[in-house]
């Protein structure tokens, strides 16, 4: 039977699965353990599971995250949190060179079972400094797998996915998200993985393709519906959850199916994860296209402070809304 | 330190040093000259344009990584930076497969895809061979942190350079490794510069740069570079100490090397004087101390050292020919040990793509 979790509890009951299947996994971050977590994912994870497994960091990113990297080439599997994906700017070296590039230089000899997560957007007025969106960034290292579920269930599934995958992992979350509610598989229902690299169409529909990841994915869903009740026109909504490895067969078939897609997406327009998209629909599915391509992006700046203003730089629903309009 | 009261200190009478036998002392010896036979070969053929990108040669700091990875066990770790010819030697990884990494071809420790900076091998405890300074050192963190959640008694020697103390991942991995009490030794090799920029120049300290230690609440020394008993049983200390307690030690080790920063350092005669190597050479090259040491102590003769120098000689040689007679990587190899998943075509390997070519 499904339940109905929030985001948050349905990635703290993925981590605490993944702790109680495999002995070697240990979550690691600043505040993680005795604090309960900045956002309070990990929740009463080091009361149940103890110091060796939910371990709190010094803020000292370079030095935990290569930490991680080192201690996954010798089998162990961490799951480390940035208190935001944001921090990322302090331990580059350790999540590109190190993380993504060891393999490939010994010549496969060597191995990086290694996840790094937490929650990567806009919205929440903290200014250009804390509202990175690197997905596409990441994504754009090979060496490195990405993902970013935008509802309860999906956020456990490839929680638990990353964590058993043998390749780096990177799990972009949302702290506009945690709070959100869905329906999550009951785990006497069988073990709940998402795989990476497996895209999900939200909402079926015939007239144009919103495709999406993250919270877009619920601009797009709302879109949606404005777009059936108030101009009749039947979109639908691919959730792309998966970044790299990503589901470029689920992209070309609601295109093909279409004929026409929207992509929302939060990244900065240039090089974006929808900017790849979208070089693959106009590389592969020319043809079945009725219209260009066309984006919804963040509005390219840093992310502005202004609560009165800062919604109105990320994707919308209204946005979405409008984009659809010149094309279908 | 130090320097006189250890001229005064005879090493070779320490527990670790007094228990090798002749043959052992030969074979250790043999390993330096190794070393440095490699790296003359290595510069001819970089010379003659067979070998690219950079070449940092290890020429005079052999004594480091022959004594410290002569003292490891089973679970102790090694892992280092770009000069990593030295060290990869040491743990027994043979001229052929470096020579041919080196060379760019197939058959190369990486498959000619990490090249000199980059030498691995895990199965010898051997983490790499890492480009970017200072880089590798939360690697070696982890290393002893997966020791210490593994349960294995062991330690992570972390070599670093001169020119490495001054990067914040070091600082933030002896914060770490001293407040989770982590098996780590750090090796600071300290060859006087970084790069073309003098210690002087580079870094602000009292009397040594191991003494930052201090600062961590963590164990520090310093050691002769071209002393391999001193190498040998000063870092026996530290590693006793990371098996046995779990705690972090920085050992500086005084060397010197004969040339550039790379062998594109074009400059490096300018920045140092000729006395200055000429003194080196004859009083503190490390390979010189340790024969005229065997010679004295009745274990090595000319007649045995000439046949080593050969033996090194012949090795160095047959490893070039070796490179030479292998094959290239294929353009297919470019995307093969990327992930762990598709490359041993697991179930998840078969979902979603994963490369995105033209």
């Amino acid at each position: 039977m499904p339940r109905t979790l929030t985001y948050r509890e349905a990635l703290r009951e993925g981590l605490d699965e993944e702790l109680e299947r495999d002995e070697n996994v240990v979550l690691m971050g600043e505040e993680v353990a005795q604090y309960n977590g900045a956002y309070k994912v990990t929740e009463g994870l080091w009361k149940k599971w103890g110091d060796k497994r939910i371990v709190d960091t010094p803020i000292s990113e370079a030095g935990f995250i290569g930490m991680g990297v080192g201690a996954s080439m010798l089998g162990v599997r961490p799951v480390m949190e940035l208190m935001f994906w944001s921090f990322h700017s302090v331990a580059f070296d350790q999540l590109v060179n190190n993380a993504a590039c060891v393999r490939y230089m010994s010549g496969g000899l060597i191995h990086c079972p290694i996840v790094v997560r937490g929650p990567a957007n806009g919205g929440t007025n903290v200014g250009a400094t804390h509202s990175h969106t690197p997905e596409g960034l990441f994504a754009s290292f090979p060496g490195l797998k990405v993902c970013a579920p935008a509802t309860p269930a999906d956020a456990k599934g490839l929680i638990k996915a990353a964590i058993r995958d043998n390749d780096p992992v990177y799990v972009m979350e949302n702290t506009l998200l945690y709070g959100n509610k869905g329906e999550v598989p009951d785990p006497e229902d069988g073990d709940h993985v998402v795989p990476l690299g497996r895209a999900d169409i939200k909402r079926e529909g015939s007239d144009i393709s919103l495709i999406a990841h993250g919270r877009s994915v619920l601009h797009a869903l709302a879109a949606a519906e404005t777009l059936k009740e108030e101009h009749g026109i039947n979109a639908e909504v691919l959730d792309l959850r998966s970044i790299r490895p990503l589901d470029v067969d689920a992209i070309l078939a609601t295109v093909r199916k279409t004929n026409r897609a929207v992509l929302v997406d939060e990244s900065k327009p240039f090089g974006g994860v929808s900017a790849m998209v979208a070089t693959l629909i106009q590389d592969h599915a020319f043809d079945d296209l009725d219209a260009p391509v066309k984006r919804v992006c963040t509005i390219d700046a840093p992310a502005i402070y202004s609560p009165l203003i800062e919604n109105d730089q990320l994707p919308s629903p209204k946005r979405v809304v409008e984009k659809v309009l010149e094309i279908a | 330190m130090t320097d006189a009261a250890s001229q005064k200190l005879d090493f070779s009478q320490s527990p670790v040093n007094r228990e090798l036998t002749p043959e052992r002392k030969i074979e250790l010896y043999s390993q330096m000259v190794r070393i440095r036979r490699f790296e003359q070969v290595s510069l001819k053929y970089y010379q003659s344009g067979k070998i690219g990108g950079f070449l940092h040669l290890y020429i005079g700091q052999e004594a480091v990584a022959a004594g410290t990875v002569s003292l490891g066990g089973e679970h102790d770790h090694y892992i280092t930076a770009y000069r990593d010819h030295g060290h990869a030697l040491a743990v027994g990884m043979t001229m052929d497969e470096c020579m041919a990494e080196l060379f760019g071809k197939q058959t190369g420790c990486s498959k000619g895809k990490g090249g000199s900076m980059h030498f691995f091998a895990p199965d010898k405890n051997f983490w790499g061979g890492h480009g970017i300074v200072g880089g590798q050192t939360p690697l070696g963190l982890g290393l002893a942190y997966g020791l210490k959640f593994l349960d294995r008694k062991g330690c992570c020697l972390c070599y670093l350079g001169d020119g490495a103390v001054n990067q914040g991942a070091y600082h933030e991995s002896l914060n770490i490794a001293a407040l989770f009490d982590l098996p780590v030794i750090y090796v600071i090799e300290n060859n006087g510069y970084s790069m073309g920029t003098s210690q002087k120049r580079s870094s602000a300290f009292r009397d040594c740069l191991a003494q930052r230690a201090e600062g961590y609440d963590m164990e520090w020394d310093v050691i002769d570079g071209s002393d391999l008993y001193e190498v040998r049983a000063k870092t026996q200390i530290a590693m006793d100490r990371a098996r046995d307690e779990s705690r972090p030690t920085i050992l500086e080790i005084f060397t010197y090397r004969y040339y550039g920063h790379s062998i594109a350092d074009a400059n490096h005669k300018k920045y140092r004087t000729p006395e200055e190597i000429e003194d080196y050479k004859q009083n503190h090259d490390p390979i010189n101390v340790f024969r005229r040491k065997l010679m004295e102590e009745g274990v090595l003769d000319e007649e045995e050292d000439k046949k080593i120098t050969k033996a090194a000689n012949q090795e160095a040689a047959a490893a070039v020919k070796f490179a030479e007679e292998s094959p290239a990587p294929t353009i297919d190899d470019i995307s093969t040990d990327v992930y762990w998943e598709t490359d041993n075509r697991t179930e998840a390997s078969e979902i979603g793509s994963h490369f995105f070519n033209d």
